[in-house]
């Protein structure tokens, strides 16, 4: 698949360290030949980052400082991006906060605040974001996030998380309509549980895992690499027919019924 | 137990961007080593996949200094 993305310039929002959704993406986009610009919040993320980009010999192309929680950032983000690289071809959105006390007990205890909290950096994100990546897309493009199934479902613990998500999906189908006609596609990926610092912050992780390794019809956990190559598919030419959808990369845990 | 606390120690200092010297059996996460939530939550990940066991929440909770991470490690062990 070497060559896929040659000389497409892709953001990716949201790695925080080698266990991230995004980390996965990266690696499956960089072995396709795209050039990637990153995108982090504070200064220990960004240490991070450029650590593990030089541990596996990613030469960025870009690193900006981004937080989706301010206008002003966002625009001096992509402002940034603009004057440096010119036209972007995709968007990586992997980005998402909930307070972790709101993600055990009972969603009826949602405090106001976090609800907000929640909506506006999981989902209002992914809205601000692809208005400030329309400027830069002017060839097209493609942007992908990342939800659950708790979207849909009510998964235990999830909670706040699960409501946030569902305003993600009906924001991925949203935005499609609006930036259909400027060639530029969104999608989303509905990956199975994955041990990452978000997850873990829902309690009782570890068993959601194991039942995916039980029940599910491929009867395997989801890693972080899968979802880099299904989300290479929504990057590349073979997926432009296709946007406003959510792919689950569950092992196909969303079919069973019970 | 000092080669729990040597590894542990490794981890922090790795993870957290904290001098060497800081980590005590004594020092708090939040307090002494700068840690906010999610530094704890990556934190407690390092060490389960450091000594291939498993942290219940309720457990992780309870964590707040190095040498409270120590005792517990060297409690499953």
């Amino acid at each position: 698949m070497s060559g896929l993305l040659q000389g497409k310039n892709i953001i990716i929002m949201g790695v925080a360290n080698e266990r991230s959704i995004a980390w996965g993406i990266t690696k499956s986009l960089h072995n396709a030949g795209a050039n990637l610009i990153f995108t982090n919040r504070q200064e220990r993320s960004y240490n991070k980052l450029t650590k593990l980009l030089a541990a596996n010999e990613i030469e960025p192309k870009l690193i900006v400082s981004c937080d989706v929680a301010s206008d002003d950032s966002i625009a001096k983000a992509f402002g940034e991006i603009k004057e440096k690289v010119g036209v972007v071809h995709g968007l990586i959105h992997s980005v998402a906060f909930a307070n972790k006390e709101e993600l055990k007990g009972e969603y009826a205890d949602t405090s106001r605040d976090g609800f907000l909290l929640a909506q506006e950096i999981s989902a209002y994100s992914l809205v601000a974001i692809t208005k400030a990546a329309k400027e830069v897309m002017t060839e097209g493009g493609s942007i992908v996030t990342q939800t659950y199934l708790g979207a849909e479902r009510v998964i235990k613990n999830y909670n706040v998380m699960g409501v946030a998500k569902a305003s993600l999906e009906a924001s991925v189908r949203y935005l499609a309509e609006d930036v259909g006609k400027y060639g530029i596609r969104v999608n989303a990926v509905s990956a199975g549980p994955i041990r990452t610092l978000s997850a873990k912050g829902v309690s009782g992780f570890n068993e959601k895992a194991s039942v995916i390794e039980e029940i599910a019809p491929l009867r395997r956990n989801v890693d972080q690499d899968q979802v880099g190559d299904a989300t290479l598919f929504f990057m590349s030419e073979l997926s432009r027919g296709v946007t406003g959808e959510v792919l689950h990369v569950d092992s196909g845990f969303h079919i069973i019924g019970g | 137990m000092d080669e729990i606390f040597d590894r542990v120690k490794a981890l922090i200092v790795d993870h957290l961007d904290v001098e060497q010297e800081k980590v005590t059996m004594e020092a708090s996460f939040k307090d002494d080593l700068e840690a906010d939530s999610l530094d704890v939550v990556e934190l407690i990940m390092e060490l389960e996949d450091e000594f291939d066991m498993e942290i219940a929440d309720e457990e992780a909770e309870k964590l707040s200094t190095v040498g409270d991470a120590v005792d517990y490690i060297n409690s499953v062990q």
